[in-house]
């Protein structure tokens, strides 16, 4: 589809209109809760903290600010912006429209290294790490396994991938099945559905730099990524050095999801949904494809964790809301593009 | 100096069995067309990756413009020669002036994005292979005579003196071959150098260019193809009989049916 006429045409004119958009809805989602504010109150709590007034006791409209919602709505977006850019490089990278951010191993991973840490009792922080590492750690063996193979091809690495999401996912019910029912399973089965409601500051800057740092150097390969779309060869002979630009966004991507995941637990379809999205509405320059994206998954997170957290007086698991919303919107792109190619 | 010299040039695409190129040596002017011309299976396709360093060869050596292709690296070798590939599956829905416009990335940094400058020279190619009007359409949607341009198209902006193009008019209508004929002979005419494989050898002949014959991956002649392209040459490469037809109002135009 031709991109629509009515967004800016110039990448940066286009960051700018998404980062005031992001910030209005952000606004908007400090306000809302159990507790909620008004536009004046969340301004006042916003510029207190910026004077360095700490929330302490007597004001709970900036605790609640500064403390309770500023990290989560950052957190929401800085974990829908890394799960949809992360899946945008991979759909180019595996040429696949059905590729997503947990393709190789990475969200069984980490759903495997959190749930250890669950069950043997650590605090909140090393489960966050455990995740983090056994994301890595899960993609990393499917690389090596590759490699290992000699041909390095990228449907034996798409295997690897397979093959190591299944083994952490039979480890994960293995670890459930031996867990303490009142305790640990419970601990285990929650975190696992996904969820922002314990999100602190110190989350926050944990996701902060693979994010930022992942979703930049993507969007500064953006070009070579989307030529890669076009097959390894073709890529190659028009000047793309093919196994470094692999080598790129498989390490972005797994970096930004791995630390998206240890956060927020396992959130699917934002990764598969979200650059399909951003293509029908930005079309596919893909330096104008990638901020729409990492800026429609942030605010899609960001609205769903409203959701989450304000629908019912106890929170709906994130990863849950994002299903339910997510795979029939998916199934309505799907029946559109059979007819039209994707996007 | 050549804009492609091949000596000794060998491919096995496994460690046993027979190579697919075995001893090739083949050079190509600045400026002039080759047709590459064999049967089936021969190595034409292997040929044009190994020539384009995306399939690493075994034995001999090749050097474009001059250089052995193992010391150039992607970028340079992109800013040498362009690739005109059979066909092209795309997975997301590119237009036309997104895919031509792909042509240009070797010409900016691996950091940045196209210029206007850029998208000025894509368009410009859009418009050389006559397909401006086609700028905005899905290049899914297009039919293959008019991908096959697009593809030329994405070549000429890649602005590379030497274009390796693999069979450009398999599977087009008489019209469309024409059409992409046209443009090959108007590539020489620009100075470009153009390699290419074809099944059929009336091409060579009606481009009047040069020749490589090859078969079962040796390349069993080379030379003008006015002097090569006989009847008992034909039917030797292609292992069939054949009648050669000709045409009194163009000579040296020939084309080859099977003799049933």
């Amino acid at each position: 589809m031709r991109s629509l006429r009515a967004f800016p045409d110039s990448g940066w004119l286009l960051a700018a209109s998404v980062l005031v958009t992001i910030a209005l809805l952000a606004f908007g989602s400090l306000m809302l809760g159990r507790y909620p504010l008004t536009p004046r109150m969340v301004f006042d709590a916003l510029t207190g903290g910026l004077r360095g007034v700490q929330g302490k006791g007597g004001d709970t409209a900036l605790t609640i600010v500064l403390m309770v919602r500023l990290p989560r709505v950052a957190a929401a977006l800085l974990v829908g912006g890394a799960l949809s850019t992360a899946g945008l490089a991979y759909q180019n990278l595996f040429r696949n429209p059905m590729a997503s951010p947990s393709l190789l191993g990475v969200s069984a991973g980490a759903g495997f290294g959190a749930s250890l840490a669950i069950m043997t009792g650590q605090s909140p922080l090393v489960v966050e790490a455990a995740a983090f590492a056994f994301g890595l750690a899960s993609v990393g063996v499917a690389i090596l396994v590759n490699r290992a193979d000699g041909t390095r091809s990228i449907v034996t690495l798409v295997l690897c991938g397979m093959v190591m999401s299944a083994l952490f996912e039979a480890f994960i019910s293995l670890l459930k099945y031996v867990a303490d029912p009142t305790e640990a399973l419970a601990s285990i089965t929650f975190w696992l559905m996904g969820g922002l409601g314990k999100a602190n500051g110190l989350d926050v800057a944990f996701l902060a730099a693979p994010v930022l740092i992942g979703g930049a150097i993507l969007l500064m390969s953006s070009w070579r990524i989307s030529v890669l779309a076009l097959g390894e060869m073709e890529a190659a002979a028009l000047g793309v050095d093919v196994a470094a630009t692999r080598a790129i966004v498989i390490i972005c991507a797994t970096a930004m999801s791995a630390a998206a995941v240890s956060v927020a637990g396992i959130v699917g379809w934002v990764g598969l949904l979200i650059p399909h999205m951003a293509r029908l509405a930005f079309g596919l320059d893909p330096f104008r494809l990638t901020i729409a994206t990492a800026a429609l998954g942030g605010a899609f997170l960001l609205c769903m964790d409203d959701v989450a957290r304000s629908i019912a007086p106890v929170e709906v698991p994130l990863g849950v809301l994002t299903a339910i919303v997510g795979a029939p919107f998916f199934l309505v792109l799907l029946l559109n593009s059979r007819k039209r190619g994707w996007a | 100096m050549k804009a492609i010299e091949i000596i000794g040039l060998s491919f096995h695409r496994t460690r046993q069995g027979p190579p697919t190129l075995d001893g090739v040596g083949l050079d190509l002017a600045e400026g002039e067309t080759i047709c590459i011309i064999g049967p089936n299976g021969a190595g034409k396709s292997t040929l044009v990756m190994c020539v384009l360093g995306l399939l690493r060869h075994s034995g001999g050596r090749v050097a474009i413009a001059g250089d052995d292709i193992g010391a150039l690296s992607r970028l340079e070798m992109a800013r040498r020669a362009a690739y005109v590939p059979q066909g092209t599956q795309s997975t997301f829905a590119f237009s036309v002036r997104d895919i031509a416009l792909m042509g240009r990335t070797a010409h900016f940094g691996s950091l940045s994005a196209p210029s206007s400058r850029d998208r000025h020279i894509a368009d410009d190619a859009l418009e050389r292979t006559g397909i401006a009007h086609l700028r905005e359409r899905k290049f899914a949607e297009l039919s293959g005579g008019e991908r096959q341009l697009v593809l030329i198209a994405r070549a000429l902006a890649q602005d590379t003196p030497l274009i390796v193009m693999d069979e450009p008019t398999s599977g087009l209508d008489l019209g469309n071959q024409r059409r992409v004929l046209a443009m090959i002979r108007e590539l020489a005419s620009a100075h470009k150098s153009v390699l290419m494989t074809t099944h059929a050898p009336d091409q060579a002949l009606n481009l009047n260019c040069a020749v490589g014959l090859l078969r079962a991956g040796r390349l069993i002649a080379s030379g003008p193809a006015a002097e090569i392209c006989d009847k008992r040459t034909m039917e030797a490469l292609y292992g069939a009989p054949l009648t050669r037809l000709t045409n009194a109002e163009r000579a040296g135009l020939a084309a080859f049916v099977p003799r049933l």
